[in-house]
C-alpha cells in the first residue's frame, strides 16, 4: 500500500481526540449513506406506529408528533463507514414519550422504515433520554436523502442504527437481526468498544 | 499465462504521474508511467485508490482516456465541488507523485475496432472521458466504421478536448455534434439544450440503422438517454451505459 | 452519496470471481428479468455494497467488507452466468 501525500479528504484535525471513537476519522461534512433508493414521503400521509408486544400498539400522524414535546439537543454522530460528525444539532421526540404511551415492556425493538430497511436494538438503548424521532436538523426540515420527513436518532450507537425514514418499532421478546446486522454488522454497535461487526 | 494475467490485473501496483494538463478550468488530464501494463481496451477504466498518512484511504474509479494505441496511460478527472477525491486529483497531484491503480477493468462497456457499425456515442460533461479512448482507437486502428458523438456539455468552457475532437471530425469522417446547455454567448454555432428524446431523434442514428449506443455521464443524464433511446426504437441490447456517480433522479 | 451501475465495482467483481464480471448477465430472482452486472443499480458508500435489479430494484447482491474478509451475498440472483476471461490489450 503506497500513501499518497497531501491527501487529507475532508477530515477535520482540529478536533479534541477523546471526542473521537477508536478508528474514526472527524469530517467536516455529512455523507449520506444508503442501501436504497431515497423514499420522497409527504409529511401529511406519515405516520410512526409502536406495535407488537405493547400494552396498546399506537400511531402518531405527523402532526401529532409535532403536539408532542420536542426538543432542540446536540450530539455527535458515529457512522461505522469510519467518519464521526461532531456538533450535529437536532430537533425531535424523546422515544421514552412513545414507549411510555403505548406500554413497552418488551426486551427488543426493530425499528422498520419506506423502502424495507430495518435495525435492531434494545428498548433499554432506545430509553432513558437516548433515543428521539428527529424531524428537524441544524434549524432546517430534515431532508428525504438524510431520512427525511422523520429518521430515528440513537447517537451512542453506530449510525446505520439510526434508521433513516422511519415507520415504526416493531417490540419484541426475542431479538432479531435487521438489514446490517444480518449482513455481519454487530448486534449492539458500540462504537466506544469498536462493535463494528459480528464478534467485535 | 492465464494466471499472470489474472494476477496482474487484480493487483495494485504504483503508476507514476509524468504528465498533468488542464482540459477545461476543472478538468485534469493525468499521464501515469505504469510498469508492467498489458495494453487496454477502449471504454474500459482503472481503478484509484489513495491512502493519507493517517491510513485514511478512498477509492474512485476513472475512465482511461488514452487508447490502447497510445504510449502511456492517461486520464481525465473532472472535480467535484463537494468530492472527496477529484479535488486533490485537479488541483493537489503534482509530476513525481504515485498513484495506486488496479486494472483496466470492463469487459462491457468497450469497443474494439473490428465491431460493426455504425456507432452513437452519447456523452455527457465527463461522460465524454471513455469515447477519447475509442475515438482515437478508432483511429489509429483506420477503422472506416461511421460514428457519431453527441456531447453535452454546461458551456464551451466546460468542454473538454475540444481542439481533439475537432481535428478528428475534420479529418477522420468522425461526426461530432456538442450540444450546450448554459452557454450565454451569442455566437456560439452548434446545438443548445438537453439531449432529450427530441433531440435524439433529430441528431442521433435511426433506430432502423440497428447501431451500438453507448452512453456515458452522471447518473440522471443517462437514464434519461437511455429511456428516450429504446422509446426511439433503439433495442435495449445494443445500448450500453456507463452512469459515473452522481445525486440520484 | 454515489449511485452508480456495475461498472463502478468491475474491478471489486473481478477479485470477487476472478474474471471480468460486467458483460456477464444475471437473472433477478424477485421479477426475472435478466440483465448484464454492468447494468444493476449500485450504491457505494454505505456499510456494504448494494447492487439493485435495474428493472425492479430489487436486491441482486450485498458485498460487505469485515476485517479483510469480504462476504458477498448473491442470493438476490435466480441465475449467473460464468465470469468471462480478462482480456488483454486492443481487440480482447
Amino acid at each position: 500500500m503506497a500513501l499518497t501525500p497531501n491527501f487529507h479528504s475532508k477530515r477535520r484535525t482540529d478536533v479534541d481526540p477523546a471526542r473521537v471513537p477508536p478508528g474514526q476519522y472527524a469530517t467536516s461534512g455529512f455523507p449520506v449513506l444508503s442501501y436504497g433508493p431515497t423514499p420522497h414521503i409527504d409529511s401529511a400521509a406519515w405516520t410512526f406506529t409502536v406495535r407488537g408486544a405493547v400494552e396498546q400498539p399506537t400511531t402518531w400522524t405527523w402532526r401529532q408528533l409535532l403536539e408532542l414535546p420536542n426538543e432542540t439537543f446536540t450530539v455527535d454522530i458515529h457512522c461505522v463507514t469510519k467518519w464521526t460528525k461532531l456538533d450535529t444539532t437536532w430537533t425531535g421526540v424523546s422515544l421514552d414519550t412513545l414507549l411510555e404511551k403505548a406500554g413497552a415492556g418488551a426486551e427488543y425493538a426493530t425499528a422498520f422504515s419506506d423502502g424495507g430497511y430495518t435495525t435492531n436494538l434494545p428498548v433499554a438503548d432506545l430509553t432513558g433520554g437516548r433515543a428521539w424521532l428527529v424531524h428537524t436538523y441544524e434549524g432546517e426540515p430534515l431532508t428525504a436523502e438524510h431520512g427525511g420527513p422523520v429518521r430515528l436518532l440513537v447517537p451512542h450507537l453506530y449510525f446505520w442504527k439510526s434508521a433513516k425514514w422511519v415507520r415504526g418499532l416493531e417490540l419484541r421478546e426475542r431479538n432479531e437481526p435487521g438489514f446490517w446486522e444480518r449482513y455481519g454488522y454487530h448486534d449492539y454497535g458500540d462504537p466506544w468498544r469498536e462493535q463494528r461487526y459480528a464478534g467485535d | 499465462m492465464a494466471g499472470t494475467a489474472l494476477r496482474g490485473r487484480l493487483n495494485w501496483r504504483l503508476g507514476t504521474v509524468v504528465g498533468l494538463e488542464y482540459e477545461s478550468p476543472a478538468a485534469k488530464s493525468i499521464t501515469l508511467d505504469l510498469p508492467d501494463w498489458r495494453g487496454h481496451r477502449a471504454g474500459q477504466h482503472v481503478d484509484v485508490r489513495l491512502t493519507a498518512a493517517d491510513g485514511y484511504q478512498a477509492q474512485r474509479s476513472y475512465s482511461i482516456a488514452s487508447a490502447p494505441e497510445d504510449a502511456r496511460v492517461m486520464l481525465t478527472v473532472e472535480r467535484l465541488d463537494d468530492g472527496e477525491v477529484s479535488p486533490y486529483l485537479v488541483d493537489d497531484l503534482r509530476i513525481g507523485d504515485e498513484l495506486e491503480v488496479r486494472g483496466p477493468v470492463g469487459g462491457y462497456f468497450v469497443w474494439d475496432a473490428g465491431s460493426p457499425g455504425p456507432v452513437l456515442l452519447i456523452a455527457g460533461g465527463s461522460g465524454v472521458v471513455p469515447f477519447r479512448s475509442m475515438l482515437r482507437h478508432r483511429v489509429a486502428a483506420q477503422s472506416t466504421v461511421p460514428v457519431r458523438l453527441l456531447y453535452s456539455a454546461r458551456s464551451q468552457r466546460t468542454l473538454i478536448y475540444r481542439d481533439e475532437l475537432t481535428r478528428m471530425a475534420g479529418r477522420n469522417a468522425i461526426d461530432i455534434r456538442i450540444t450546450l446547455t448554459r452557454e450565454e454567448a451569442q455566437d456560439w454555432r452548434g446545438y443548445r439544450g438537453r439531449i432529450t428524446r427530441g433531440f435524439l431523434d433529430r441528431t442521433g442514428w435511426p433506430a432502423s440503422d440497428g447501431p451500438l449506443v453507448y452512453v456515458c455521464g452522471p447518473t440522471g443524464f443517462v437514464e434519461t438517454a437511455a429511456d428516450a433511446l429504446v422509446s426511439l426504437g433503439h433495442e435495449p441490447s445494443n445500448i450500453r451505459t456507463e452512469r459515473f456517480g452522481g445525486a440520484e433522479t | 452519496m454515489r449511485v452508480t451501475d456495475g461498472n463502478a465495482i468491475a474491478g471489486l467483481l473481478g477479485e470477487v470471481f476472478g474474471g471480468e464480471m460486467t458483460a456477464v448477465v444475471g437473472v433477478c430472482a424477485a421479477c426475472g428479468s435478466g440483465g448484464r452486472l454492468a447494468e444493476m443499480r449500485v450504491r457505494l458508500d454505505a456499510p456494504g455494497i448494494v447492487a439493485r435489479c435495474a428493472r425492479c430494484l430489487e436486491i441482486l447482491l450485498v458485498i460487505v467488507e469485515r476485517r479483510g474478509i469480504r462476504c458477498v451475498d448473491l442470493s438476490g440472483f435466480a441465475a449467473l452466468d460464468q465470469p468471462a476471461p480478462f482480456s488483454d490489450g486492443p481487440g480482447g
